[in-house]
């Protein structure tokens, strides 16, 4: 780990020609770029011996990972899809971090959210396609958000740990949505894989024009742009990154904290909720388990790996999008079992979160203070 | 005397048996992570410990024939795990509970990484013992069918409140939990104690994996465990962090996982998966009922970051 730091800090080093000075004023910028994308190259050169132990070339490993992931057209247009649901649920975890909070439901938000944009779409089939979808993104947002609500809501009204919670409440989302897949919102039709109805080919959102990308990647760059503006351009956002820095000196000056987290919450929530209702206007066309794939366990990789900053989010998203877009590729040509992206993705956390220890501690980049 | 003449007391037996088998991952899961927060430090990964503590006692057990080496085997899985947590968790500014949910990820992902070749093969499953050997009616026989990791879970229970109370170790770690300067004060090390901590929680955890692989479900699968380790984590902080707590509300919980089951066996099938999410809904509603946002939980370990 260390020594990787070293190796890409030389580098960076010679490139400026010894601008001391630059690096310095620049020092914490090019701390948040270096540090985390030295624990990526650990974690991957970690994982590449992991595979070497079970016979395979890992040189091969990276390639196809690369390969499936930008190597070609096609591969971009699966990785961005897959980032477009990333960028939402990495927002849930990323908002209420402001506040100091670690949220990791989005998962449950997710599904509540499908659930809710898919019953609003089953309950108005006379609309046009239009007030359909803007019906379902409404119906999403509220439901995802207030799920995460809950959690804000308990632990401002009782004192319960939210990360406990919401995890608690993805479990029972997860039951929720079964019970009612199987039950009463149960298509007749659907006899092995039990559904809810489709939502009807007119209500889907299509694709961006020239690709096979869905609108939702558009959804998710628009929402992360906006919250990076909610965050570090508005009152609101200020409030809410002085209550996360000091709870206690935010309510002295009279900052209503509890109101700030039930609305952080519920926005959290929402951009969850979005990413549900996306899955279902856009991938799967109507509501069952498939759609708890796990997109809101990589959102909260994304979002620490983005150092909850909603803008560094994007990249990071189309980085793990590209991840497990390529873990295909690596079942098929090297047969590794599907597992191997998690196990990819537990690595680089595990290695991001060890490197916050090297912050402020590169010698070259400090002040002469 | 026919099965029939049992009629509905079907239901609370089945659910007095599910409380004793089902009860006990929870048991060792969280009699572990009750180790680790007393010291000071929350390990939200004992999931990813349990999930990878079922897979290694299954495939040890499959390998040599022998159950009682898998349990080792998830053991010493398991207290690797707490050592990488531990080992992450003393560098710097590092968050023991973002640690926690990134070892969640890997120990899950690594574990049906590995246990992919697994699910196939059978391999030989823990023994258990027939207390109900008096009894005629099957279905009080077959709750009665105890396996002895529980027992050694029953025992465990009050051998550390006793040891928390009087051993040197026991103060040790509630030194370390409780103010981490005085532990210092004293010339301890808290990194070691929470190190040491985290592995025993560790090694506890994967044990109550290893019950899941080799007696209750008893296979391995990608679906063994959802979420019967972060439902242990919850329930050690409304146990307030007493072993003997925590063996209470084990078995509670470990009945409400069995209602679901006991239900559909007698018919009734139509909140299914409503009834499977009891333990979760038991867990949140009593954590909301017994936290309090004016004051910190009583018998909290003051330098615990999750209660602060």
């Amino acid at each position: 780990m260390s020594s990787d730091v070293a190796d890409s800090a030389d580098a960076v080093a010679v490139a400026p020609a010894a601008d001391a000075g630059f690096l310095q004023r620049h020092g914490t910028t090019i701390e948040y770029i270096l540090i985390p994308g030295a624990a990526l190259a650990g974690a991957l050169v970690v994982f590449g011996i992991f595979v070497a132990l079970f016979g395979k070339n890992p040189l091969d490993l990276y390639f196809y990972m690369y390969y499936g992931a930008f190597g070609t057209w096609f591969s971009w247009q699966n990785t961005l899809t897959r980032a477009a649901p990333l960028i939402l649920t990495a927002l849930c975890t990323a908002l209420p971090a402001q506040l100091g909070m670690v949220i990791i439901g989005g998962e449950g938000a997710l599904l509540i959210g499908a659930l809710s944009a898919t019953s609003m779409a089953l309950a108005m089939p006379w609309a046009p396609p239009l007030v359909v979808q803007l019906a379902m993104i409404c119906a999403g947002m509220v439901g995802g958000g207030m799920w995460i609500l809950l959690s804000g809501a308990l632990r401002q009204y009782r004192g319960v740990n939210e990360t406990i919670s919401s995890l608690l409440l993805v479990y029972i989302a997860l039951a929720i949505l079964n019970h009612l897949v199987e039950g009463a919102m149960r298509d007749p039709a659907s006899l092995n894989k039990p559904s809810t109805r489709e939502i009807g080919a007119a209500n889907m959102i299509g694709s961006i024009p020239g690709t096979d990308v869905h609108w939702g990647l558009v959804f998710g760059l628009i929402t992360a742009i906006l919250s990076y503006i909610l965050i570090y351009h508005t009152t609101f956002g200020f409030a809410a990154r002085v209550a996360g820095g000091n709870i206690r000196a935010a309510k002295i000056v009279g900052l209503s904290v509890g109101k700030l987290i039930l609305t952080i919450c519920f926005l959290a929530g929402a951009c969850a909720g979005l990413a549900g209702m996306v899955e279902v206007a856009a991938v799967q066309g109507r509501t069952n388990a498939n759609l708890a794939a796990g997109y809101g366990f990589t959102g909260i990789l994304v979002a620490f790996l983005a150092r909850q900053n909603p803008l560094a989010i994007i990249p990071v998203a189309i980085l793990l999008g590209g991840i497990s877009a390529s873990g295909g590729l690596l079942q098929r040509r090297l047969g590794l079992p599907d597992a191997s992206v998690l196990v990819l993705q537990g690595i680089i956390f595990v290695f991001v979160l060890a490197s916050d220890a090297v912050y402020g501690r590169i010698g070259f980049l400090k002040g002469k203070s | 005397m026919a099965d029939g003449s049992i009629g509905l007391w079907t239901v609370p037996l089945a659910v007095f048996g599910g409380a004793i088998r089902v009860s006990t991952p929870f048991l060792f899961v969280s009699l572990g992570e009750c180790i680790t927060e007393r010291s000071g430090r929350i390990n939200l990964g004992l999931e990813g410990t349990l999930v990878m503590g079922a897979m290694s006692a299954y495939g040890i057990s499959y390998l040599t024939g022998s159950p009682w080496l898998g349990v080792l085997a998830a053991g010493i899985t398991g207290a690797l795990l707490g050592a990488l947590h531990a080992g992450i968790c003393s560098l710097p500014r590092v968050n023991d509970v973002a640690v926690g949910i990134a070892l969640m990820l890997f120990g899950t992902g690594l574990a049906f990484y590995l246990g992919k070749p697994l699910i196939e093969p059978t391999a030989p499953r823990l023994p258990a013992i027939d207390f109900g050997f008096w009894s005629d009616i099957p279905q009080l026989r077959a709750a009665l069918r105890i396996n002895v990791l529980f027992l050694i879970g029953l025992v465990l229970a009050p051998v550390l409140y006793w040891a928390f109370r009087t051993t040197r170790w026991g103060l040790l770690i509630r030194t370390a939990g409780e103010s981490s300067d005085a532990a210092r004060a004293m010339g301890h090390s808290v990194l070691l104690i929470r190190l040491r901590a985290t592995m025993v929680g560790g090694f506890l955890a994967g044990i109550g994996g290893s019950f899941l692989s080799l007696f209750y479900p008893g296979s391995w699968n990608e679906g063994l465990s959802s979420g019967q380790g972060i439902t242990a984590v919850a329930l050690v902080i409304f146990a307030r962090w007493d072993p003997m707590l925590c063996l209470w509300a084990s078995l509670a919980f470990g009945g409400a996982a069995a209602l679901g089951p006991a239900l559909q066996s007698v018919g009734v099938t139509s909140g299914y998966h409503l009834f499977n999410a009891a333990p979760y809904i038991l867990t949140l509603a009593i954590m909301i009922i017994t936290c309090s946002p004016k004051r910190t939980l009583t018998g909290a370990p003051a330098e615990l970051s999750i209660t602060r």
